[in-house]
């Protein structure tokens, strides 16, 4: 291996011994392919195994992996070494309360993404032996960037509003009921909209747009949760100005 | 082994130097301060005309002079700003597909900046600047 020192502040936070986290400095012999991942696992392996760490796929497809690199969420399968000069700075994903080292307690997310309903409440309940139900190349390009989505939670860590007011549904949840509603399949629009169109949902949303930055995924979550807006004021006017509204 | 998660506080006052990207939308955000206190002064300029002719005339005589004009730049250069920054996001809020394929932002950016100049010219068109 044609080997480099890297240098590594990693954040740690034993909640049996510490009373708030400390950084703690690595010296990490490292080769020029490999990833921020690859440097905490080698400090796993042979310099500090206490050292904790959320992971799996290496490949950016499970979203395991999300920290914060140098103040950046990024996805550490996902980070280059070689892009970083002198000392990196390793922390958990902004935004959620450390549970150990670099691991995260995840539980708001989860709760919020089940409350969205992200899968399909179809339109229409037909029968098995009439076959699937079908679809465009054009009607599933409406919502396909949106299905990309990872649950990395690297958008939650980027977004001022979430830090801010921790009730607030966030980018990705938002995103994911919006990849349902806007699918041709599904007809369970109006039982995610009393979530998503509340005040805890878009429109806490200021339009900061780092969210869509940050995406390693390149999901477009600042633009469905601004899609949300329209359509949710295009509701109201509807529910309020159309003759035989009843409002 | 017990639980005992950490919460890391935010400055509810500093969280935007935390990043260039915050201090990016901050700039767009404040811009409604000067907007704002533009719409004040129009209000302004209608109690003068409604106040007589020789009111409003020394109302307009007071905002030619080098301060009224130094005030009008800064609100000139914070709408600008305002108004660019906006048009260059519409493309997130309001997506055109065409087929199979999303009209590339660009167009729906410059269609806005299109009505712009063209609402901005019959403005000036009918107050007789043109």
């Amino acid at each position: 291996m044609n080997a480099r020192i890297v240098q590594l502040d990693v954040l740690r936070y034993d909640p049996e011994a510490d009373s708030e986290p400390r950084f703690q400095r690595y010296v990490v012999p490292c080769a020029e392919e490999w990833v921020v991942l690859d440097a905490l696992n080698a400090i796993k392996e042979s310099i500090d195994p206490t050292l904790n760490y959320r992971w799996s796929c290496h490949m950016a497809v499970c979203g395991s992996c999300g920290m914060m690199i140098n103040g950046e969420p990024k996805l550490s399968c996902h980070a280059f070494l070689r892009e970083y000069d002198g000392v990196i700075r390793v922390e958990p994903l902004a935004n959620f309360p450390i549970e150990r080292d670099l691991i995260t307690v995840a539980d708001d997310f989860v709760d919020k993404l089940k409350r969205v309903k992200p899968y399909l409440i179809p339109a229409r309940n037909e029968p098995i032996p009439d076959g699937e139900y079908k679809q465009t190349p054009a009607q599933l390009m409406k919502y396909r960037q949106f299905s990309m989505c990872i649950n990395c939670m690297l958008c939650y860590a980027a977004c001022p509003e979430y830090a801010l007011q921790p009730m607030f549904l966030g980018p990705a949840a938002i995103a994911l009921a919006h990849r349902y509603n806007l699918d041709s399949r599904d007809g369970g629009r109006d039982e995610r909209q009393e979530v998503i169109a509340s005040h805890a949902g878009v429109w806490e949303c200021s339009f900061v747009g780092a969210c869509s930055e940050v995406c390693p995924k390149a999901v477009d979550p600042a633009a469905a949760l601004q899609q949300v807006k329209v359509a949710s004021t295009i509701d109201w006017f509807k529910e309020h100005l159309l003759p035989g509204s009843g409002k | 082994m017990s639980r005992r998660p950490y919460v890391r506080e935010v400055s509810k006052t500093r969280w935007y130097f935390r990043h260039p990207r915050y201090l990016r939308y901050m700039s767009r955000e404040i811009t409604c301060i000067f907007i704002g206190a533009f719409a004040l002064l129009l209000l302004c300029a209608l109690g003068r005309l409604a106040d007589g002719q020789s009111a409003y005339e020394s109302f307009v005589a007071a905002l030619q002079g080098p301060w009224g004009i130094f005030g009008l730049l800064v609100v000139l250069i914070f709408a600008v700003h305002n108004a660019t920054s906006w048009f260059n996001v519409t493309p997130k809020a309001l997506p055109v597909q065409i087929g199979e394929e999303f009209l590339p932002g660009k167009f729906i950016v410059a269609a806005h900046y299109a009505v712009w100049i063209v609402v901005s010219l019959a403005i000036l068109f009918f107050a007789g600047a043109m």
